[in-house]
């Protein structure tokens, strides 16, 4: 690096890019974290920061009122987004291996397939499910949002890991089966041990994707039976008809932040590689 | 790196790969059938999920059908398609869902470009600080995103109107939520305040893939910085732009989660993807809804093709290949 030729001046200038960039990306959620801090009183006064920091919203989703509603919700989604992440990354994981290693008829067909699925209208798919669900029993349940959760997590999965699987040195595979073992040992003792790290960004991006879902969880749930939490915040009310739930959302939207801050505070190189790589790598 | 197939003809032998005159030998045999039944459940799987409904839309926009009276079902042929084609309340949808497709993926272009620039030249230091940063707005929840900024324009809870009070047109009073121009200018904020990171990223790895000796070359010549980017930069990682403005052109143009949150279409802010939930879920116009879900399809079909053509996205590039 020839950071350390670079002029003062020059220097301070990228750090107030750099502060630029950080308040860009952190401003909305500060102000939200501070919503959640005020009293319904506090709303009114358009000032940033609360006058008083309570913990009354978080007492009222965590243990209060809207306590049903939110916690509901919270195990809705936490379980349907692990169940729809693990079904595509293992679905994902055999198809990628098989595209980045064999050689088979209709490897071109499967990516592309992946990539028309990828930017398939989500709403288009919502009409006849929300029929169909209902005639045969899928509408306001678990499965009922993990099978549309696949069309939004899988084609995303099948891409990473391709993008990943395609870095592994094959020859490791290849040395594997010259010393005598099947494509499968192959596969399970060489490969899966390398391809670790990569599966598990996948599955990061993958639950990022079904945690962010709004489309189907809105259209496709009507009670707390599945109902997962951004359907659910639109649904929030205040305490009293004449009170606004401002304050119960924001606590709610910090609380639902807090996992996806944590993952990509711990994970940011990797989710940056995965991202990229399932896009644009050459 | 694409040592795909090569590598695989390798291990196999010669016959393998090429098909055709060769018979092909059981070990090549047999690596294409592990091929399929390793990619086909996630391959049919997709299929499933995807193909079947926009289907069964196709079917089910051929009928008037309503839920609330099922024994009125009628099929219509493209009866509905017409109704669509011809109300107003569509063409404006479009023409919305447009206007807010455009603006966002033009600023979103400038602004995530500029945000990669940073990141690709910031100090070793700060840069886990700026990807960490950026990650949050793509990682946070869309809805969450929505409230965030409907609450910070809002007349009752916000500090928009208190801090921008000095500018002209904006008073204490001033509902941003009143109408058209105000509500798609809020829309259109928080849709560019989650997604800009994402095409910043893709942009990044485009950056990365512009050889660093061609810039050297061109600052000995005398090329000012802007002169770089131009004719050096920017023509470099082409596909890497492209592929970035398809998909949020196409992931804009699916927006919903906004517009529900903040307006749910009122002041004419309603987009394709509303319309198509409000006739389906809130009016239970089975026929009309799916006529506009497959509409919407085949817009989303139209912009893909129109890139690929017109601007020659480099697809493989998108997929991985080479």
């Amino acid at each position: 690096m020839d950071e350390g030729q670079l002029s003062r001046g020059t220097k301070a200038w990228w750090w107030v890019a750099g502060v630029v960039v950080i308040v860009y990306a952190l401003f909305p959620v500060a102000w939200i974290v501070s919503l959640s801090f005020k009293t319904p009183s506090d709303l009114a006064t358009g000032n940033f920061l609360p006058t008083n920091w309570v913990w009354d919203n978080y007492d009222n989703i965590l243990a209060g009122d809207a306590q049903e509603l939110f916690l509901s919700a919270l195990r809705n989604s936490v379980g349907i987004s692990l169940i729809a992440t693990f079904i595509s990354v293992v679905l994902a994981t055999f198809c990628a291996y098989a595209i980045a290693r064999l050689d088979f008829p209709g490897k071109r067909l499967i990516l592309t397939t992946a990539l028309a699925v990828a930017i398939f209208p989500v709403i288009s798919i919502v009409t006849p499910l929300f029929n169909l669900w209902r005639n045969i029993g899928l509408y306001d349940t678990w499965p009922g949002l993990i099978i549309p959760y696949l069309s939004l997590t899988l084609p995303i999965s099948i891409w990473t890991l391709s993008a990943f699987f395609r870095q592994i040195p094959w020859e490791l595979e290849q040395a594997a089966q010259v010393d005598g073992a099947t494509t499968w040992q192959a596969f399970r003792k060489v490969i899966v041990p390398l391809a670790t790290p990569g599966v598990f960004t996948t599955a990061i991006i993958s639950f990022f994707i079904a945690w962010n879902d709004f489309v189907y969880g809105i259209s496709l749930t009507s009670t707390e039976a599945a109902r997962p939490v951004p359907a659910a915040l639109a649904f929030f009310t205040g305490a009293s008809q004449f009170e606004e739930p401002t304050g119960a959302i924001a606590a709610a939207a910090v609380v639902v932040t807090i996992p996806v801050v944590i993952l990509v505070l711990l994970f940011q190189r990797r989710i940056v590689s995965g991202l990229t790589q399932g896009a644009v790598k050459g | 790196m694409s040592t795909t197939s090569a590598a695989a003809g390798e291990v196999g032998q010669a016959a393998g790969g090429n098909g055709g005159k060769v018979p092909l030998s059981d070990r090549a045999r047999s690596e294409r059938r592990l091929g399929w039944w390793l990619a086909g459940p996630a391959f049919v799987v997709m299929l499933l999920v995807t193909a079947y409904p926009i289907l069964q839309a196709f079917y089910e926009s051929l009928f008037r059908f309503r839920l609330t009276d099922p024994d009125a079902r009628e099929f219509t042929w493209l009866n509905n398609y017409w109704v669509v084609l011809t109300d107003s309340v569509w063409w404006r949808a479009v023409g919305v869902t447009v206007l807010i497709t455009v603006i966002t993926v033009a600023v979103e272009a400038v602004l995530g470009f500029a945000l990669a620039l940073v990141m690709h030249r910031a100090l070793t230091t700060l840069r886990p600080i700026l990807r960490t940063a950026i990650l949050v707005p793509y990682a946070i929840i869309t809805v969450v995103s929505a409230f965030a900024w409907f609450y910070a324009f809002d007349i009752n809870s916000g500090f928009v109107n208190s801090w921008f009070g000095w500018l002209p047109g904006i008073s204490e009073n001033t509902n941003w939520f009143g109408e058209f121009s105000t509500s798609v200018f809020v829309i259109i904020a928080s849709e560019i305040w989650k997604t800009t990171p994402f095409i910043s990223l893709l942009l990044l790895a485009g950056l990365a893939q512009v050889p660093e000796d061609l810039q050297e070359a061109a600052k000995v010549d005398g090329a000012t910085w802007w002169q770089r980017l131009y004719k050096v930069t920017i023509p470099n990682m082409k596909a890497a732009i492209m592929v970035a403005l398809l998909f949020r052109t196409l992931d804009a143009f699916r927006i919903f989660d906004n517009v529900f949150i903040m307006t749910q279409g009122a002041n004419n802010t309603e987009v394709v993807s509303f319309l198509a939930y409000r006739q389906t879920i809130s009016r239970l116009e089975i026929g009309l809804g799916s006529a506009v879900s497959v509409l919407l399809f085949l817009c989303v079909v139209l912009i893909s093709f129109l890139f690929i053509k017109l601007f020659k996205v480099d697809l493989a590039s998108a997929r991985g290949e080479r």
